[in-house]
């Protein structure tokens, strides 16, 4: 990699994170969250999705490759951490920790939910209500779900606070401070629509 | 009397390659005795816990006041200077080791010539020399100078360093100390004559963006330097310099 590249490539690992694919994780926690309304509701919305126009680019540009790209760079950025909770237990140094946990436990979530429906799909199955429900039946497969969406929500949340230092947009303490209760509340809010989506299913 | 006893445990290193090893000293308590004061006691009778003659212990040490920054240490798993580290303050028995994140000279010293490689690096200083008298510069407003005068209690002791979970071997992080330098040189009338300098310098490899937010720093740093605001502003300074940089500016 060419010299003094490190700024721009972290900074395009942190834009990457909220936008698009912090935002392409809202719509898809909400969209999903029409499994609550029963089977027809969300089949219904996939479907609406699956019919978008060009949607092989958007989904390779505004998801594949954003995410491929944070992706590899954050595991980059969290094996070159040295965690050191046991002796600084700081709030913001557990964050720190967690936020390079959750990437990537969910990395392994994204590789497999990728591989169980996306992939599944180009082999010619149907993603709709019926696979989710037979995916969800397994008991574990239910709590590795519930354990790779709260991670990826967590990742998403605390990524924001992170995000808005990066920038320079919160830099007194105090507005750092009314960051962390607004990404908690973010974190409690999608968590509830993720794993009540999962609810839906059982 | 086991009360009127000091117990230290005390990690040492004879070579900077050598296999570090710890070492138990019982010293005679004496009120209003400090860390320093205990190493200098053990230097005067070098033998251990075991009664066995050993070596003086090697630290380093200057102004005994906490404002050089020389005789940080790691006490009791916390990095602080030992200087201001008082004996009835800690629990016992008292564990002292080297800042390993930096090179270990011998025992307790260490080599924190990074940290002025970095300040170099930064520009951490302001050029007022011409090859004519450039007459006073700017003056800087009285309430200005108060705020950057906390900004430049920084004495380069690498508490921070050493706190900091992106500094270490696998990582050229330059750490937090001299990126808040480059805010209290950047606030200075005279020295935001070179604003653009330090910034673009801290945007290179290992500067800036290296930071994980971990803010172990803030909590860390024996003078109170607000290093994670000093991180934050020069984030956001960063970002309108990118911006300048490849859309172009007037103000260079």
């Amino acid at each position: 990699m060419a010299k003094n590249q490190e700024f721009y490539w972290r900074r395009l690992h942190s834009l990457l994170g909220v936008i698009p694919i912090g935002l392409f994780v809202i719509m898809h926690l909400v969209i999903n969250n029409f499994a609550t309304r029963g089977e027809e509701a969300y089949n219904g919305a996939t479907h609406f999705m699956e019919s978008l126009p060009f949607l092989i680019f958007l989904e390779v540009f505004v998801i594949y490759l954003p995410i491929l790209f944070h992706a590899v760079y954050g595991i980059y950025i969290a094996f070159t951490a040295k965690n050191n909770t046991s002796r600084f237990g700081y709030f913001r140094n557990w964050m720190f920790k967690l936020q390079r946990w959750t990437g990537v436990i969910t990395l392994i979530f994204i590789a497999w939910h990728v591989w169980e429906t996306r992939i599944a799909k180009a082999f010619g199955a149907e993603v709709n209500f019926d696979m989710m429900e037979n995916i969800l039946s397994s008991p574990f497969m239910f709590a590795f779900y519930v354990i790779g969406i709260i991670a990826a929500i967590f990742h998403f949340a605390n990524g924001l606070w992170s995000f808005m230092v990066s920038w320079g947009i919160t830099v007194t303490p105090r507005s750092q401070v009314i960051a962390t209760y607004f990404t908690i509340a973010v974190f409690v809010i999608l968590s509830y629509i993720g794993v009540s989506t999962l609810f839906a299913f059982v | 009397m086991a009360e009127n006893k000091v117990r230290f445990i005390i990690t040492r290193q004879d070579t900077p390659d050598s296999t570090p090893y710890e070492e138990e000293f019982v010293l005679d308590y004496r009120p209003g005795m400090n860390v320093i004061s205990a190493l200098m006691e053990i230097r005067r009778n070098p033998v251990n816990a075991k009664g066995e003659k050993t070596t003086p212990i090697s630290w380093d040490m200057n102004c005994l006041e906490e404002v050089c920054g020389a005789c940080s240490m790691v006490i009791n798993g916390k990095p602080r200077q030992s200087c201001s580290a008082l004996v009835d303050q800690l629990e016992q028995p008292i564990r002292l080791a080297p800042m390993a994140t930096f090179p270990i000279i011998r025992d307790l010293q260490v080599d924190r010539s990074r940290m002025f490689d970095s300040l170099k690096r930064v520009k951490a200083w302001i050029p007022i020399d011409g090859t004519y008298d450039l007459g006073p510069g700017p003056r800087m407003p009285e309430r200005k100078r108060q705020w950057a005068y906390e900004l430049s209690k920084c004495m380069t002791c690498g508490v921070c360093l050493e706190a900091c979970p992106n500094v270490n071997s696998k990582s050229d992080f330059i750490g937090p100390a001299p990126l808040s330098q480059v805010r209290l040189f950047n606030a200075h009338p005279t020295g935001e004559m070179n604003r653009a300098e330090r910034l673009e310098a801290i945007m290179g490899d290992g500067g800036l963006a290296n930071c994980g937010n971990s803010q172990n720093c803030v909590q860390s740093c024996p003078k109170g330097i607000p290093l994670t605001t000093s991180i934050a502003a020069l984030n956001r300074d960063t970002s309108i310099q990118a911006f300048k940089n490849f859309f172009g500016s007037d103000q260079v």
